[in-house]
């Protein structure tokens, strides 16, 4: 992520995220996380802006959902069935984040 | 660009904006190219839609494209949309908060576009443009819609 006023950190493209190999009978059972990725284009106002509006986080919590995102490179930011996470990621893919899913371990 | 003022700003349940005409004439223009993108998308051999329509499963090609297949044409029917929004509104002297949404999303969409061709990182400055880049345009533009990005998250962000 990036601030108006241009910043201080290298980019982090998103790595790959090895899904365990699981038994498709418990996917139901299996919660599902959100990772949201550091990208060097997206603003960190715009991204706290959207943790609050989309999930309805408090400004503090979605702020440091940001800070993890931007410091370490991601950050799960919501997690449920796999409908739900696949919802999850279509909202933040329409505000323009770099949003997947995997199982929860 | 008039950077020293906000480009939008609370007014009651609306919002006040202050462009330009010379910044308005760039976002019409911007607009309709994301527009000619979005109809004749090729997200194969074009990283900008790629960075547009990101895939939910990267590891997953297979479930991928049913996720595509449900989301992604909402997606685009949306960016779409969106971009329509600011076409009627560009000459407006006040947006209501569903018109200040739509302009957040497709400027967001237009600096995703820009700085994925401009191959931008997080230390990008206009010092690595220097008189006669050939880029040096493209990342005027990307500076602006960083500068009313900014100001339009500031306004739906204030009380």
């Amino acid at each position: 992520m990036t601030t108006p006023a241009p910043p201080v950190r290298a980019v982090t493209a998103p790595v790959e995220v090895r899904r365990p190999v699981g038994d498709e009978a418990v996917e139901t059972d299996t919660p599902w996380v959100v990772i949201v990725w550091n990208d060097p284009i997206n603003l960190m106002s715009y991204v706290t802006w959207v943790f609050q509006t989309l999930f309805g986080y408090p400004r503090e919590k979605a702020e440091r959902l940001m800070m993890d995102v931007h410091t370490k490179g991601k950050a799960a930011v919501s997690s449920g069935t796999r409908s739900e996470a696949e919802r999850d990621v279509a909202r933040l893919h329409a505000k323009g984040l770099w949003a997947t899913m995997q199982r929860d371990v | 660009m008039s950077e020293l003022e906000p480009p939008l700003a609370r007014d009651g349940d609306r919002f006040a904006l202050r462009l330009s005409g010379e910044d308005r004439d760039l976002l019409r223009a911007l607009c309709g190219q994301l527009r000619d993108l979005l109809h004749d998308p090729d997200p194969v051999s074009d990283p900008a839609i790629a960075r547009l329509f990101p895939p939910a499963y990267p590891e997953d090609p297979l479930r991928n494209l049913d996720f595509e297949r449900q989301a992604g044409s909402e997606l685009h029917a949306d960016r779409l949309a969106a971009v329509d929004v600011v076409d009627t509104s560009l000459a407006a002297d006040h947006l209501t908060e569903d018109e200040a949404l739509a302009w957040l999303a497709s400027v967001n969409g237009l600096r995703l576009v820009l700085g994925t061709r401009l191959d931008v990182t997080e230390e990008t400055t206009e010092a690595d443009y220097p008189e006669g880049d050939p880029d040096g345009d493209a990342f005027a533009m990307y500076l602006f819609l960083t500068w009313l990005e900014a100001g339009i998250v500031d306004a739906l962000s204030s009380e």
